[in-house]
């Protein structure tokens, strides 16, 4: 996300006549190019979108007519209903828990020198990188092995793990760029390290602590690979619509797919505006 | 001499979960996942009775092979079609355009995805290609195809497709940030020694972004590399992949031993092909300084 603010100067020296033409004409080919891969990026979303609003049971064009029916079936599903409610369950407390142990996991990176820093540094991202699955099936071999039952809760710990290495890369991040002799006036001014930690260090860091636990929210409501193996009887959402499509595709999931989309767009935004404001200081 | 106790005790305090955690759930984890893939199979129950009978099956069952090497073949060609359209889209960004806030908002356009479920972005692509979909039912109506095709899906063309699809913001923020870092003047000082633009691409500006590809082109691999839900979603019967193999093995097939075997093989290929581009991104930075 630190890319984003750099901003490159034009040039300045201001290239031959002919030579700038042709730029010029390669430019155009390629902002054409550019706008086929946006268009592509997009168009699926569009598509999903408006065959949530189309009477049709299946998703074929001609349009047919407009219909808040899909919206209406799905609020009356009761079962789809409950994993919701089981999504935010998940969701809200691996959040938690990926910034209990992601924030402190930061601090420790940043700050303490530790035999197996190193090797504990590679491991806390590796999910960042490593396959869903790779988790999900090393801790149900784990909660097996110890006798376990699966439920929703593993399947928070589940979230937490696969999920902590962002809010620790973030929070990282900004500990890096934090100016520690901030800190150093504030012990010199007689606060209690608890008071500097409050009133200095936190404040500098909320902004990334919020956007990314945000992030984490986000991913762990969508979350499929490690929740397959690690739930009991009990879906999430995502295991919901996934257990759904086996049966075939209805517009429904249309519509939930829309209304998820539109809420994760905003949460999206959200974060990432406060993931700048602190950049921007 | 209490302070110093006292500050001990903070940063034990500050250590203990994060390392507790990454141990009980991620080490421990692995350790058991590996030690199962030496169990035995008998009836109903996998007994700890050490073996190498997973391995050797996934040796000599050409069954295996061949999935392995199927996923390789679509996780790298997942790689090139995404570097494909990826480079010249964060390129335009970084070169082409000018207004600071148009970059901006075209690069949040391109990441947003990222973060918008995953599940539902391939999903939409079953609705598009499939045989009573979005792209059929609209060549048939416009009198393109008298009947519906039923090429568009449950191949791997649609897998490549739908995988390049969800992994293309992946690989547009490495070789962004990578484009960004380039020093302009070293474009300009190029162009000045009368360095045609394309042959400065090519050797001044691509050379230069290869970290960034590299990185995209890295995370893109491991991800298509485990993913089963594209393949169970648009796959198709010649298009199942390792993780649909391993979930099988914890499911229908019911064989924990080889599917643990088989986790292992995949956690160790994604371990190689992370530490290979690390060294490489590194010998690259070296050879900048």
């Amino acid at each position: 996300m630190a890319a984003e603010l750099a901003l490159p100067a034009a040039s300045p020296l201001a290239a031959p006549r002919r030579r700038r033409r042709r730029l010029d004409k390669a430019g155009i080919a390629l902002g054409l190019f550019v706008a086929l891969v946006l268009l592509f990026l997009y168009l699926p979303v569009v598509v999903l979108i408006i065959f949530s609003f189309n009477d049709n049971i299946v998703t074929t064009l001609p349009l047919r007519g407009f219909t808040f029916g899909w919206y209406e079936k799905l609020f009356a599903n009761s079962d789809m209903m409950v994993a919701i409610g089981n999504s935010f369950y998940v969701a809200t407390f691996a959040t938690l828990l990926t910034l209990l142990i992601g924030v402190p996991a930061a601090f420790a990176l940043d700050r303490a020198e530790f035999p197996g820093k190193a090797v504990f540094r590679r491991i806390v991202v590796l999910p960042l990188a490593l396959p869903g699955i790779i988790t999900g099936i090393s801790m149900l071999n784990m909660f097996r092995v110890l006798g376990f039952n699966l439920s929703l809760e593993t399947v928070i710990l589940g979230h937490a793990t696969a999920l902590m290495a962002i809010v620790l890369t973030q929070v990282y991040a900004r500990l890096q760029r934090f100016n520690r002799r901030l800190e150093e006036a504030s012990n010199d001014l007689g606060a209690r390290p608890w008071q500097t930690f409050l009133f200095v260090t936190l404040p500098n860091i909320r902004s990334a602590i919020i956007g990314s636990a945000l992030l984490a929210f986000t991913l762990s409501f969508d979350e499929i690979p490690v929740t397959f193996f690690l739930t009991g009887r009990d879906n999430t959402l995502p295991m919901y619509i996934y257990s759904t499509l086996r049966r075939g595709i209805t517009p429904e999931i249309n519509a939930i797919g829309t209304i998820i989309i539109v809420a994760s767009l905003a949460l999206i935004l959200l974060s990432a505006r406060l993931l700048r404001e602190e950049e921007a200081r | 001499m209490r302070l110093a106790t006292r500050r001990r005790l903070g940063a034990l305090a500050v250590l203990a979960p994060p390392l507790g955690w990454a141990l009980l759930f991620m080490i421990v984890p692995y350790a058991i996942m590996f030690a199962y893939s030496f169990y035995r199979k008998q009836a109903f129950a996998f007994v700890p009775d050490l073996n190498l009978d997973s391995y050797v099956a996934l040796l000599l069952d050409p069954q295996y092979s061949q999935v392995l090497l199927r996923t390789l073949k679509i996780a790298l060609l997942v790689s090139i079609s995404a570097l494909v359209l990826a480079y010249p889209l964060a390129y335009f960004l970084v070169f082409k355009v000018k207004s600071a806030r148009l970059r901006l908002f075209l690069y949040m356009a391109v990441i947003v995805p990222l973060w918008v479920s995953y599940l539902l972005r391939a999903y939409t692509w079953k609705t598009i290609l499939g045989n009573e979909g979005v792209l059929n039912s609209f060549l048939v109506w416009t009198g393109i195809l008298s009947e519906p095709s039923s090429l568009f899906i449950y191949n791997q063309f649609s897998m490549v497709l739908t995988l390049t699809y969800i992994f293309i913001p992946f690989m547009v923020m490495p070789i962004y940030t990578a484009l960004e870092k380039i020093p302009r003047s070293l474009i300009e000082a190029s162009g000045d020694l009368g360095v045609p633009p394309a042959l400065t691409f090519l050797r001044v500006t691509l050379p230069l972004s290869v970290p960034g590809i590299l990185a995209g082109a890295t995370f893109t691999f491991c991800l298509t590399f485990g993913d089963f839900v594209a393949p169970f979603l648009v796959g198709g019967p010649d298009g199942t992949l390792v993780a649909n193999t391993i979930q099988s093995q914890f499911g229908i097939a019911f064989n924990w031993p080889l599917g643990a075997a088989l986790s292992i093989v995949m956690l160790a290929i994604v371990i190689f092909i992370l530490s290979v581009s690390d060294r490489f991104e590194r010998a690259g930075r070296l050879d900048l300084a």
